[in-house]
Protein backbone atom coordinates (compact mmCIF):
# COMPACT_ATOMS: atom_id res chain seq x y z
CA UNK A 1 0.00 0.00 0.00
CA UNK A 2 1.25 3.75 -0.43
CA UNK A 3 3.00 5.45 1.70
CA UNK A 4 3.98 2.35 3.94
CA UNK A 5 7.06 0.35 3.70
CA UNK A 6 8.17 -2.91 4.78
CA UNK A 7 11.96 -3.67 5.11
CA UNK A 8 12.57 -7.76 5.37
CA UNK A 9 15.22 -8.39 7.31
CA UNK A 10 16.47 -10.94 4.87
CA UNK A 11 15.93 -7.64 2.53
CA UNK A 12 18.77 -5.81 5.10
CA UNK A 13 21.10 -8.67 5.13
CA UNK A 14 21.10 -9.78 1.17
CA UNK A 15 21.32 -6.38 -1.04
CA UNK A 16 22.08 -7.27 -4.19
CA UNK A 17 23.80 -5.44 -6.64
CA UNK A 18 21.30 -2.90 -8.81
CA UNK A 19 23.42 -4.07 -11.68
CA UNK A 20 24.10 -7.82 -11.95
CA UNK A 21 23.54 -10.01 -9.03
CA UNK A 22 26.65 -9.75 -7.27
CA UNK A 23 26.17 -8.88 -3.24
CA UNK A 24 26.20 -5.14 -3.22
CA UNK A 25 28.76 -3.67 -1.50
CA UNK A 26 28.86 -0.12 -1.73
CA UNK A 27 25.75 1.97 -0.80
CA UNK A 28 25.74 5.28 -2.52
CA UNK A 29 22.81 7.88 -1.51
CA UNK A 30 22.37 10.83 -4.22
CA UNK A 31 20.49 14.09 -3.47
CA UNK A 32 19.38 14.59 -7.60
CA UNK A 33 16.82 17.51 -8.05
CA UNK A 34 15.67 17.43 -4.07
CA UNK A 35 14.87 13.32 -4.43
CA UNK A 36 16.77 10.90 -2.22
CA UNK A 37 18.26 8.34 -4.61
CA UNK A 38 20.23 5.08 -3.12
CA UNK A 39 22.15 2.85 -4.93
CA UNK A 40 23.69 -0.70 -4.00
CA UNK A 41 26.37 -2.01 -6.12
CA UNK A 42 29.18 -3.98 -6.09
CA UNK A 43 32.47 -3.18 -6.30
CA UNK A 44 33.01 -3.95 -9.99
CA UNK A 45 30.09 -1.86 -11.24
CA UNK A 46 30.92 0.76 -8.84
CA UNK A 47 34.20 1.36 -10.44
CA UNK A 48 32.61 0.89 -14.13
CA UNK A 49 29.21 2.78 -13.68
CA UNK A 50 30.17 5.65 -11.13
CA UNK A 51 33.90 5.51 -11.56
CA UNK A 52 34.09 5.17 -7.78
CA UNK A 53 37.60 4.05 -6.81
CA UNK A 54 37.02 1.51 -3.68
CA UNK A 55 37.52 1.68 -0.29
CA UNK A 56 40.44 4.34 -0.75
CA UNK A 57 38.22 6.96 1.49
CA UNK A 58 38.05 5.19 4.96
CA UNK A 59 37.15 7.74 7.72
CA UNK A 60 40.02 8.10 10.41
CA UNK A 61 38.02 7.01 12.91
CA UNK A 62 36.96 3.93 11.25
CA UNK A 63 40.42 3.10 10.93
CA UNK A 64 41.40 3.52 14.31
CA UNK A 65 38.08 1.61 15.43
CA UNK A 66 39.48 -1.25 13.59
CA UNK A 67 42.71 -0.77 14.65
CA UNK A 68 41.28 -1.16 18.82
CA UNK A 69 39.29 -4.00 17.94
CA UNK A 70 41.68 -5.85 15.78
CA UNK A 71 43.95 -5.55 18.64
CA UNK A 72 41.43 -6.42 21.32
CA UNK A 73 40.58 -9.95 20.31
CA UNK A 74 37.73 -9.34 19.08
CA UNK A 75 38.22 -10.56 15.52
CA UNK A 76 39.34 -13.74 14.28
CA UNK A 77 41.08 -14.13 10.72
CA UNK A 78 38.98 -16.16 8.50
CA UNK A 79 38.78 -17.68 4.83
CA UNK A 80 35.95 -16.87 3.13
CA UNK A 81 35.81 -19.59 0.80
CA UNK A 82 35.16 -21.44 3.93
CA UNK A 83 32.75 -24.21 4.86
CA UNK A 84 31.70 -24.73 8.51
CA UNK A 85 33.01 -28.51 9.43
CA UNK A 86 29.84 -28.93 11.30
CA UNK A 87 26.72 -28.09 9.13
CA UNK A 88 28.67 -27.23 6.09
CA UNK A 89 27.69 -24.09 5.66
CA UNK A 90 29.17 -21.89 3.25
CA UNK A 91 29.05 -17.99 3.27
CA UNK A 92 27.33 -17.84 0.03
CA UNK A 93 24.81 -20.12 0.44
CA UNK A 94 24.39 -17.67 4.14
CA UNK A 95 24.39 -14.73 2.15
CA UNK A 96 21.42 -16.22 -0.27
CA UNK A 97 18.94 -17.91 2.22
CA UNK A 98 19.80 -14.70 4.72
CA UNK A 99 19.66 -17.93 7.41
CA UNK A 100 22.90 -19.66 9.16
CA UNK A 101 22.66 -23.42 9.40
CA UNK A 102 24.42 -23.25 13.27
CA UNK A 103 25.85 -21.96 16.10
CA UNK A 104 29.40 -22.33 14.93
CA UNK A 105 28.77 -20.57 11.66
CA UNK A 106 29.36 -17.53 13.84
CA UNK A 107 32.43 -18.46 14.44
CA UNK A 108 33.71 -19.61 10.97
CA UNK A 109 32.36 -16.33 9.15
CA UNK A 110 32.51 -13.80 12.54
CA UNK A 111 34.63 -12.20 10.45
CA UNK A 112 32.73 -11.60 7.82
CA UNK A 113 29.56 -11.25 8.94
CA UNK A 114 31.12 -8.10 11.29
CA UNK A 115 29.78 -5.30 8.89
CA UNK A 116 26.87 -7.02 8.04
CA UNK A 117 25.99 -6.89 11.53
CA UNK A 118 26.91 -3.41 12.40
CA UNK A 119 25.01 -2.29 9.53
CA UNK A 120 21.69 -4.39 10.58
CA UNK A 121 22.22 -3.34 14.56
CA UNK A 122 23.00 0.61 13.98
CA UNK A 123 26.72 -0.22 14.53
CA UNK A 124 26.83 -2.40 17.39
CA UNK A 125 29.06 -5.58 17.44
CA UNK A 126 28.62 -7.03 20.97
CA UNK A 127 26.20 -8.39 23.18
CA UNK A 128 25.05 -6.20 26.20
CA UNK A 129 22.40 -7.87 27.91
CA UNK A 130 20.58 -10.85 29.43
CA UNK A 131 23.01 -13.70 29.91
CA UNK A 132 21.64 -17.14 30.36
CA UNK A 133 22.91 -18.74 33.55
CA UNK A 134 23.95 -22.31 32.67
CA UNK A 135 26.33 -21.57 29.99
CA UNK A 136 24.80 -23.50 26.93
CA UNK A 137 27.72 -24.87 25.79
CA UNK A 138 30.21 -21.86 25.73
CA UNK A 139 32.53 -23.42 28.34
CA UNK A 140 32.64 -19.35 29.60
CA UNK A 141 31.53 -19.16 33.19
CA UNK A 142 28.78 -16.50 33.56
CA UNK A 143 30.60 -14.21 35.64
CA UNK A 144 33.46 -13.58 33.44
CA UNK A 145 30.88 -13.10 30.37
CA UNK A 146 29.18 -10.24 31.71
CA UNK A 147 32.01 -8.54 32.61
CA UNK A 148 33.63 -8.69 29.45
CA UNK A 149 29.97 -7.75 27.56
CA UNK A 150 30.31 -4.52 29.85
CA UNK A 151 34.39 -3.50 29.21
CA UNK A 152 33.50 -4.56 25.34
CA UNK A 153 30.08 -2.11 25.50
CA UNK A 154 33.05 0.69 27.29
CA UNK A 155 35.16 0.26 24.48
CA UNK A 156 32.38 0.68 21.76
CA UNK A 157 31.58 4.06 23.97
CA UNK A 158 34.85 5.20 23.98
CA UNK A 159 35.70 4.40 20.76
CA UNK A 160 32.61 6.28 19.75
CA UNK A 161 33.77 9.23 21.93
CA UNK A 162 37.12 9.03 19.73
CA UNK A 163 38.79 8.73 24.01
CA UNK A 164 41.29 6.12 22.45
CA UNK A 165 43.47 7.11 25.83
CA UNK A 166 40.80 4.90 27.23
CA UNK A 167 39.89 2.97 24.75
CA UNK A 168 43.42 1.12 24.95
CA UNK A 169 43.45 0.84 28.98
CA UNK A 170 40.00 -0.73 28.27
CA UNK A 171 41.23 -3.00 25.35
CA UNK A 172 44.32 -4.49 27.66
CA UNK A 173 41.63 -5.12 30.66
CA UNK A 174 39.34 -7.07 28.14
CA UNK A 175 42.77 -9.13 27.54
CA UNK A 176 43.35 -9.70 30.93
CA UNK A 177 39.86 -11.01 31.15
CA UNK A 178 40.12 -12.99 28.44
CA UNK A 179 43.02 -14.95 29.89
CA UNK B 1 -7.83 -30.02 33.08
CA UNK B 2 -6.32 -30.44 29.88
CA UNK B 3 -7.51 -27.37 27.26
CA UNK B 4 -8.52 -27.90 23.76
CA UNK B 5 -8.32 -25.36 20.97
CA UNK B 6 -12.11 -25.21 20.40
CA UNK B 7 -12.17 -23.43 24.11
CA UNK B 8 -10.68 -20.37 22.62
CA UNK B 9 -13.12 -20.10 19.86
CA UNK B 10 -16.06 -18.51 20.87
CA UNK B 11 -14.53 -15.19 22.70
CA UNK B 12 -11.44 -13.37 22.53
CA UNK B 13 -7.72 -13.68 24.76
CA UNK B 14 -6.96 -11.47 27.26
CA UNK B 15 -5.27 -8.79 25.13
CA UNK B 16 -8.06 -8.02 23.00
CA UNK B 17 -9.96 -7.48 26.11
CA UNK B 18 -10.21 -4.07 25.19
CA UNK B 19 -8.88 -1.78 28.36
CA UNK B 20 -5.40 -1.50 29.81
CA UNK B 21 -2.73 1.64 29.82
CA UNK B 22 -3.84 3.08 26.25
CA UNK B 23 -6.31 1.20 25.48
CA UNK B 24 -8.03 3.84 23.16
CA UNK B 25 -4.85 4.17 20.86
CA UNK B 26 -3.00 0.69 21.52
CA UNK B 27 -4.30 -2.44 21.19
CA UNK B 28 -1.38 -4.85 22.23
CA UNK B 29 1.82 -4.96 23.19
CA UNK B 30 3.96 -8.37 22.68
CA UNK B 31 7.48 -9.10 23.30
CA UNK B 32 8.99 -12.00 22.28
CA UNK B 33 12.55 -13.71 22.33
CA UNK B 34 14.23 -16.06 19.86
CA UNK B 35 16.24 -19.22 21.38
CA UNK B 36 17.91 -22.23 19.89
CA UNK B 37 19.01 -25.05 22.08
CA UNK B 38 22.29 -26.16 21.87
CA UNK B 39 24.05 -29.38 20.35
CA UNK B 40 21.24 -29.04 17.96
CA UNK B 41 21.61 -27.22 14.24
CA UNK B 42 19.22 -24.25 13.52
CA UNK B 43 16.52 -25.31 11.60
CA UNK B 44 17.40 -25.06 8.27
CA UNK B 45 20.59 -27.87 9.01
CA UNK B 46 18.10 -29.91 10.73
CA UNK B 47 17.30 -33.06 9.41
CA UNK B 48 13.65 -35.00 9.84
CA UNK B 49 14.75 -36.84 12.81
CA UNK B 50 16.63 -33.95 14.56
CA UNK B 51 13.56 -31.64 13.83
CA UNK B 52 10.97 -34.21 15.44
CA UNK B 53 14.08 -34.83 18.39
CA UNK B 54 13.60 -31.37 19.04
CA UNK B 55 10.28 -30.95 18.94
CA UNK B 56 9.43 -33.92 21.67
CA UNK B 57 12.49 -32.29 23.51
CA UNK B 58 11.22 -28.71 23.67
CA UNK B 59 7.61 -30.02 24.25
CA UNK B 60 8.85 -32.12 26.86
CA UNK B 61 10.08 -29.38 28.85
CA UNK B 62 7.67 -26.50 28.10
CA UNK B 63 4.61 -28.99 29.77
CA UNK B 64 7.16 -30.11 32.60
CA UNK B 65 7.82 -26.63 33.80
CA UNK B 66 4.54 -25.73 34.77
CA UNK B 67 4.51 -22.22 32.60
CA UNK B 68 0.61 -21.79 33.17
CA UNK B 69 -2.08 -23.68 35.52
CA UNK B 70 -3.39 -24.53 31.71
CA UNK B 71 -1.59 -25.45 29.03
CA UNK B 72 -2.43 -26.34 25.47
CA UNK B 73 -0.20 -27.67 22.94
CA UNK B 74 -0.69 -27.97 19.37
CA UNK B 75 0.85 -30.38 17.30
CA UNK B 76 0.78 -28.14 13.83
CA UNK B 77 2.38 -30.61 11.41
CA UNK B 78 -0.84 -32.71 12.25
CA UNK B 79 -3.27 -29.48 12.73
CA UNK B 80 -5.98 -29.39 10.34
CA UNK B 81 -5.45 -26.15 8.13
CA UNK B 82 -8.61 -24.25 10.13
CA UNK B 83 -7.01 -24.94 13.27
CA UNK B 84 -3.81 -23.33 12.05
CA UNK B 85 -4.91 -20.10 10.35
CA UNK B 86 -7.17 -19.72 13.98
CA UNK B 87 -4.16 -19.86 15.71
CA UNK B 88 -2.49 -17.07 13.53
CA UNK B 89 -5.69 -15.17 13.83
CA UNK B 90 -5.41 -14.90 17.05
CA UNK B 91 -1.89 -13.57 17.18
CA UNK B 92 -0.33 -16.86 18.87
CA UNK B 93 1.59 -18.43 15.84
CA UNK B 94 3.43 -16.61 12.61
CA UNK B 95 1.95 -16.95 9.31
CA UNK B 96 4.70 -18.96 8.11
CA UNK B 97 4.85 -20.99 10.81
CA UNK B 98 1.48 -22.14 10.45
CA UNK B 99 2.27 -22.55 6.77
CA UNK B 100 5.87 -24.49 6.70
CA UNK B 101 6.46 -28.30 7.14
CA UNK B 102 7.77 -30.55 9.49
CA UNK B 103 7.66 -31.30 13.51
CA UNK B 104 6.82 -27.94 14.78
CA UNK B 105 3.99 -26.80 17.28
CA UNK B 106 2.87 -24.07 20.01
CA UNK B 107 2.30 -23.93 23.52
CA UNK B 108 -0.16 -21.59 24.43
CA UNK B 109 -0.51 -20.81 28.62
CA UNK B 110 -2.03 -17.81 30.73
CA UNK B 111 -5.57 -17.29 29.34
CA UNK B 112 -3.37 -16.80 25.86
CA UNK B 113 -1.10 -13.91 27.03
CA UNK B 114 1.55 -16.58 26.44
CA UNK B 115 2.70 -18.44 23.42
CA UNK B 116 6.08 -20.67 22.64
CA UNK B 117 6.09 -21.60 19.15
CA UNK B 118 9.02 -24.58 18.48
CA UNK B 119 10.82 -25.57 15.25
CA UNK B 120 9.88 -22.06 13.49
CA UNK B 121 12.37 -19.46 12.41
CA UNK B 122 14.46 -20.45 15.57
CA UNK B 123 14.11 -23.55 18.17
CA UNK B 124 12.06 -21.74 20.16
CA UNK B 125 9.96 -18.21 19.99
CA UNK B 126 8.60 -17.22 23.10
CA UNK B 127 6.36 -14.45 22.99
CA UNK B 128 4.02 -12.59 25.23
CA UNK B 129 0.99 -10.39 24.20
CA UNK B 130 -0.84 -8.27 26.59
CA UNK B 131 -3.77 -5.43 25.89
CA UNK B 132 -2.47 -1.98 26.12
CA UNK B 133 0.53 -0.40 26.50
CA UNK B 134 2.12 -2.88 28.88
CA UNK B 135 5.45 -3.05 27.92
CA UNK B 136 7.11 -3.70 31.08
CA UNK B 137 4.84 -6.25 32.63
CA UNK B 138 5.11 -7.96 29.52
CA UNK B 139 8.69 -8.12 29.93
CA UNK B 140 8.78 -9.20 33.58
CA UNK B 141 6.60 -11.94 32.22
CA UNK B 142 8.33 -13.55 29.51
CA UNK B 143 11.72 -12.99 31.26
CA UNK B 144 10.58 -15.40 34.36
CA UNK B 145 9.38 -17.57 31.91
CA UNK B 146 12.70 -17.86 29.82
CA UNK B 147 14.26 -18.58 33.02
CA UNK B 148 12.31 -21.66 33.89
CA UNK B 149 12.89 -23.01 30.50
CA UNK B 150 16.55 -22.12 30.67
CA UNK B 151 16.85 -24.04 33.83
CA UNK B 152 16.03 -26.99 31.84
CA UNK B 153 17.85 -26.66 28.26
CA UNK B 154 20.81 -25.34 27.45
CA UNK B 155 20.74 -22.16 24.93
CA UNK B 156 22.50 -21.66 22.61
CA UNK B 157 25.03 -18.66 23.43
CA UNK B 158 28.24 -17.00 22.18
CA UNK B 159 30.29 -14.33 24.81
CA UNK B 160 30.04 -11.79 21.55
CA UNK B 161 27.14 -12.78 19.68
CA UNK B 162 24.47 -13.17 22.82
CA UNK B 163 21.80 -15.53 22.31
CA UNK B 164 22.73 -16.73 19.01
CA UNK B 165 19.65 -17.21 16.29
CA UNK B 166 19.50 -18.42 12.42
CA UNK B 167 19.27 -15.17 11.32
CA UNK B 168 21.86 -12.53 12.02
CA UNK B 169 19.22 -9.47 12.24
CA UNK B 170 17.95 -11.38 15.78
CA UNK B 171 21.05 -12.22 17.54
CA UNK B 172 22.20 -10.38 21.31
CA UNK B 173 18.92 -10.41 23.04
CA UNK B 174 16.75 -11.64 20.41
CA UNK B 175 14.40 -9.77 21.51
CA UNK B 176 11.82 -7.76 19.38
CA UNK B 177 8.76 -5.42 21.01
CA UNK B 178 6.24 -4.60 19.35
CA UNK B 179 3.34 -2.58 20.12
CA UNK B 180 -0.13 -3.01 17.92
CA UNK B 181 -1.62 1.41 17.53
CA UNK B 182 -5.13 1.80 15.79
CA UNK B 183 -4.48 5.12 14.29
CA UNK B 184 -7.70 5.43 12.95
CA UNK B 185 -7.87 9.92 12.90
CA UNK B 186 -4.10 10.06 11.79
CA UNK B 187 -5.67 7.95 8.22
CA UNK B 188 -8.72 10.19 8.16
CA UNK B 189 -6.85 13.55 8.45
CA UNK B 190 -3.82 12.06 6.16
CA UNK B 191 -1.14 12.53 8.52
CA UNK B 192 -0.43 9.00 8.79
CA UNK B 193 3.26 9.55 7.55
CA UNK B 194 3.85 11.87 10.45
CA UNK B 195 4.41 7.84 12.04
CA UNK B 196 6.38 6.90 9.05
CA UNK B 197 8.71 9.24 9.29
CA UNK B 198 9.42 9.12 13.45
CA UNK B 199 9.24 5.56 13.47
CA UNK B 200 11.91 5.27 10.57
CA UNK B 201 14.26 8.19 12.22
CA UNK B 202 14.01 5.58 15.16
CA UNK B 203 15.20 2.61 12.94
CA UNK B 204 11.58 1.35 13.76
CA UNK B 205 9.45 -0.90 11.26
CA UNK B 206 5.87 -0.71 10.84
CA UNK B 207 3.77 -3.53 9.55
CA UNK B 208 0.55 -4.37 9.21
CA UNK B 209 -2.25 -6.67 11.20
CA UNK B 210 -0.10 -9.61 10.77
CA UNK B 211 3.16 -8.74 11.10
CA UNK B 212 5.84 -9.15 8.37
CA UNK B 213 4.72 -8.21 5.28
CA UNK B 214 1.01 -7.70 5.43
CA UNK B 215 -1.09 -4.61 4.98
CA UNK B 216 -2.26 -2.03 7.36
CA UNK B 217 -6.14 -3.16 7.47
CA UNK B 218 -8.53 -1.64 9.24
CA UNK B 219 -5.94 1.05 10.34
CA UNK B 220 -3.91 -1.33 12.61
CA UNK B 221 -0.15 -0.39 12.34
CA UNK B 222 2.60 -3.23 14.45
CA UNK B 223 5.45 -1.09 15.20
CA UNK B 224 8.78 -2.85 16.26
CA UNK B 225 12.51 -2.44 16.64
CA UNK B 226 14.91 -3.80 14.14
CA UNK B 227 18.18 -3.82 16.42
CA UNK B 228 18.43 -6.64 18.71
CA UNK B 229 22.50 -6.73 19.87
CA UNK B 230 24.38 -3.55 21.57
CA UNK B 231 21.49 -2.37 24.02
CA UNK B 232 19.70 -4.93 26.69
CA UNK B 233 16.52 -5.67 26.63
CA UNK B 234 15.11 -3.09 29.09
CA UNK B 235 17.25 -0.55 27.50
CA UNK B 236 14.93 -1.16 24.05
CA UNK B 237 12.00 -1.38 25.86
CA UNK B 238 12.74 2.04 27.50
CA UNK B 239 13.38 3.62 24.62
CA UNK B 240 10.05 2.31 23.10
CA UNK B 241 8.38 3.07 25.79
CA UNK B 242 9.46 6.53 26.45
CA UNK B 243 10.58 7.61 22.72
CA UNK B 244 8.70 6.39 20.09
CA UNK B 245 5.24 5.49 21.68
CA UNK B 246 3.98 8.19 23.55
CA UNK B 247 5.08 10.39 20.55
CA UNK B 248 2.75 8.54 18.16
CA UNK B 249 -0.19 8.53 20.75
CA UNK B 250 0.04 12.24 20.93
CA UNK B 251 -0.03 12.88 17.56
CA UNK B 252 -3.28 10.47 17.22
CA UNK B 253 -5.07 12.25 20.20
CA UNK B 254 -4.11 15.31 18.62
CA UNK B 255 -5.68 14.33 14.93
CA UNK B 256 -8.82 13.13 17.00
CA UNK B 257 -9.44 16.19 18.66
CA UNK B 258 -9.65 17.75 15.67
CA UNK B 259 -11.91 15.77 14.06
CA UNK B 260 -14.28 15.84 17.16
CA UNK B 261 -14.35 19.42 17.21
CA UNK B 262 -13.75 21.03 13.85
CA UNK B 263 -14.76 18.06 11.44
CA UNK B 264 -17.84 17.23 13.85
CA UNK B 265 -19.97 16.22 10.63
CA UNK B 266 -17.60 14.66 8.97
CA UNK B 267 -16.66 12.34 11.59
CA UNK B 268 -20.09 11.87 12.54
CA UNK B 269 -20.95 10.97 9.41
CA UNK B 270 -18.28 8.11 8.97
CA UNK B 271 -18.99 6.58 12.01
CA UNK B 272 -22.59 6.05 11.68
CA UNK B 273 -22.52 5.09 8.34
CA UNK B 274 -20.47 2.38 9.32
CA UNK B 275 -22.52 1.07 12.25
CA UNK B 276 -25.65 1.48 9.16
CA UNK B 277 -23.64 -0.49 7.15
CA UNK B 278 -22.24 -3.34 9.86
CA UNK B 279 -26.19 -3.60 11.23
CA UNK B 280 -27.68 -4.03 7.99
CA UNK B 281 -25.74 -5.27 5.86
CA UNK B 282 -26.22 -9.32 4.28
CA UNK B 283 -22.80 -9.78 2.84
CA UNK B 284 -19.52 -8.54 4.00
CA UNK B 285 -15.89 -9.14 3.12
CA UNK B 286 -13.62 -9.78 6.19
CA UNK B 287 -11.92 -6.48 4.26
CA UNK B 288 -14.58 -3.80 4.62
CA UNK B 289 -15.57 -5.21 8.21
CA UNK B 290 -12.03 -4.48 9.61
CA UNK B 291 -12.33 -0.55 7.98
CA UNK B 292 -16.03 -0.23 9.03
CA UNK B 293 -14.88 -1.50 12.41
CA UNK B 294 -12.03 0.95 12.74
CA UNK B 295 -14.31 3.84 12.20
CA UNK B 296 -16.72 2.57 14.86
CA UNK B 297 -14.17 1.82 17.23
CA UNK B 298 -12.96 5.44 16.40
CA UNK B 299 -16.75 6.82 17.33
CA UNK B 300 -16.96 4.86 20.53
CA UNK B 301 -13.61 6.13 21.42
CA UNK B 302 -14.75 9.69 21.39
CA UNK B 303 -18.04 8.85 22.65
CA UNK B 304 -19.98 9.76 19.74
CA UNK B 305 -21.85 6.40 19.60
CA UNK B 306 -22.63 5.57 23.41
CA UNK B 307 -24.55 2.02 23.23
CA UNK B 308 -21.96 0.09 21.74
CA UNK B 309 -18.97 -1.20 24.37
CA UNK B 310 -15.38 -1.24 23.03
CA UNK B 311 -15.02 -4.99 24.10
CA UNK B 312 -17.57 -5.94 21.84
CA UNK B 313 -15.83 -4.34 18.45
CA UNK B 314 -12.79 -5.42 19.78
CA UNK B 315 -14.07 -8.91 19.37
CA UNK B 316 -15.42 -8.47 16.34
CA UNK B 317 -12.66 -7.79 14.78
CA UNK B 318 -11.06 -11.21 15.52
CA UNK B 319 -14.39 -13.27 15.01
CA UNK B 320 -15.40 -12.65 12.05
CA UNK B 321 -11.91 -13.68 10.09
CA UNK B 322 -12.47 -16.36 8.41
CA UNK B 323 -11.20 -19.34 10.55
CA UNK B 324 -12.95 -18.02 13.61
CA UNK B 325 -16.05 -18.09 11.44
CA UNK B 326 -16.01 -21.07 10.58
CA UNK B 327 -15.18 -22.82 14.02
CA UNK B 328 -17.99 -20.80 14.94
CA UNK B 329 -20.58 -22.46 12.23
CA UNK B 330 -18.69 -25.92 13.01
CA UNK B 331 -18.06 -26.27 8.86
CA UNK B 332 -16.21 -24.68 5.75
CA UNK B 333 -17.77 -21.76 4.57
CA UNK B 334 -16.64 -20.57 1.03
CA UNK B 335 -17.66 -17.22 -0.91
CA UNK B 336 -20.49 -15.97 -0.44
CA UNK B 337 -21.27 -18.21 2.42
CA UNK B 338 -18.62 -16.84 4.41
CA UNK B 339 -19.89 -13.23 4.11
CA UNK B 340 -23.52 -13.83 4.81
CA UNK B 341 -22.31 -15.63 7.94
CA UNK B 342 -19.81 -12.80 8.58
CA UNK B 343 -22.73 -10.46 7.76
CA UNK B 344 -25.26 -12.57 10.32
CA UNK B 345 -22.85 -12.45 13.25
CA UNK B 346 -22.19 -8.85 12.99
CA UNK B 347 -26.07 -7.90 12.87
CA UNK B 348 -27.01 -10.24 16.01
CA UNK B 349 -23.94 -8.55 18.56
CA UNK B 350 -24.47 -4.98 17.15
CA UNK B 351 -28.35 -5.31 16.77
CA UNK B 352 -28.49 -7.43 20.03
CA UNK B 353 -27.64 -4.26 22.53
Amino acid sequence: MAGLWFTTRRARLMLKCDNCNKPATVHLTEIRNGKKIEKHLCEQCAAQNEGLPVKSHTPINELLTNFVMAHSGLQKETTAGQACELCSMTWSEFRQGGLFGCANDYTVFEKDLTPLLQRAHEGATHHVGKVPTRRGGTGVPMKKTVDLSKLRKELQRAVEAEDYEKAAKVRDQIKIAEG
Amino acid sequence: MPMKLSDLTSHAGEWLRGSGPMSEVVISSRIRLARNVAGYPFLAKCSRGQRTTLEHKIRDTILGANISPQTLYVDLENAPDTDRQLLVERHLISKPHAAAEGARGVAIGENETISIMINEEDHLRIQVLRSGLQLEEAWDQINKLDDLLEAKLDYSFHPRFGYLTACPTNIGTGIRVSVMLHLPALKITGEIEKVFRAAKDMRLAVRGLYGEGTEATGDFYQISNQTTLGKSEEEFISDFKHLVIPKIIDYEHQARRILAKERTVGLDDKVYRALGVLRCARLISSEETLNLLSHLRLGVNLERIKEIELRTINELFLLTQPAHLQKLHGKKLDGDARKQARADYIRSRLNGQ
